[in-house]
């Protein structure tokens, strides 16, 4: 088998769970879509463990620890979005916007502080 | 194009397919259901790079255990189970525009770096016996290393989702942000 197949398939299901993160609103969309990155990267990993014929059989042993890692990330991840369910009633992560700070009161923060630079004596 | 490349081309394109169908699908438990296909086709794949035992932890974890856990969280957060127009952000046509870019960067680099690599299949490269006997003899470490990762995860994950022991230390979240909550 040539390698450029699974590598061509791995770097496809990358993109489109690039675009999944990007596109999708729902927190739960967005961790199915990293789900499918993680599992082009198991497929790269088992491919190229197999073309290089490694004695450790280093890629399909980190293939594995992949696979639980991606268990244990969605567990927390899960975990996450049900603690900001919780206190927010939902988890569109275009409305959480908690860390956003509003041109106005930016504005107002960076004129108090002009004005506090220009007391200061130098 | 020899036989095991036409069945791993057919098995690539379901894989594919299906995870296309999970980020455009406008239902959220359909989504969840095309992972699950999307996933069963990659460890068919795996299975024909002769790599049988990470193909069947492939189906138990992710078959078995993360679509389900993803299915709990879906119901649990009261998501729309019908058809719902809201799950795309308005950002889509960026989004695609990053993941086209992607794609043809990836596409070209590795048909370029790996035109000529092949690669003679033989059976029993990947059987359990054999990871096995490398797990426990060249990756302890990493192996014990992920058991307390695993608890970690596990210990964070209940800390996390139990509201009656944040109580205690961080203070009720909805009486701390009032009554809009």
């Amino acid at each position: 088998m040539h390698v450029v197949y699974p590598a061509v398939v791995a770097a496809l299901l990358f993109s489109v769970g690039v675009y999944g993160v990007l596109a999708r609103r729902n927190a739960i969309l967005v961790l199915m879509s990293v789900e499918l990155m993680l599992g082009a990267v198991t497929l790269n990993l088992v491919a190229f463990d197999i073309w290089l014929r490694d004695r450790l059989h280093g890629g399909q042993v980190l293939a594995l620890f992949v696979i639980a890692i991606a268990a244990a990330e969605v567990g927390l991840g899960l975990a996450i979005a049900l603690m900001v369910f919780r206190t927010r009633r939902t988890i569109d992560v275009d409305a959480l916007r908690a860390l956003h700070e509003d041109r106005q009161d930016l504005e107002e923060r960076q004129d108090r502080e002009d004005s506090e630079d220009r007391g200061r004596p130098r | 194009m020899t036989a095991q490349e036409v069945v791993f081309v057919l098995l690539g394109a379901v894989t594919v397919g299906a995870a296309v169908l999970v980020v455009t699908t406008r239902r959220l438990v359909h989504a969840a259901l095309w992972l699950v296909v999307s996933f069963g086709a990659l460890a068919g794949s795996f299975l024909v790079l002769t790599a049988e035992f990470v193909a069947w932890v492939q189906v138990l974890i992710y078959v078995g255990a993360v679509v389900v856990l993803l299915l709990f969280g879906i119901m649990l957060t009261r998501a729309p189970i019908g058809r719902s127009d809201a799950l795309d952000s308005g950002n889509r046509w960026a989004a695609l525009a990053v993941a086209a870019a992607t794609a043809g960067v990836l596409v070209t680099v590795v048909v370029r770096g790996f035109k000529d690599a092949y690669v003679p299949l033989h059976a029993g490269a990947g059987t359990a016996g054999e990871l096995g006997r490398s797990v426990f003899r060249g990756w302890v470490p990493a192996f014990e290393l992920l058991s307390l990762l695993l608890l970690a995860a596990l210990v964070g994950a209940i800390v996390l989702s139990r509201t009656d022991i944040a109580n205690g230390t961080a203070g009720d979240p909805a009486r701390r942000e009032g009554s809009g909550g």
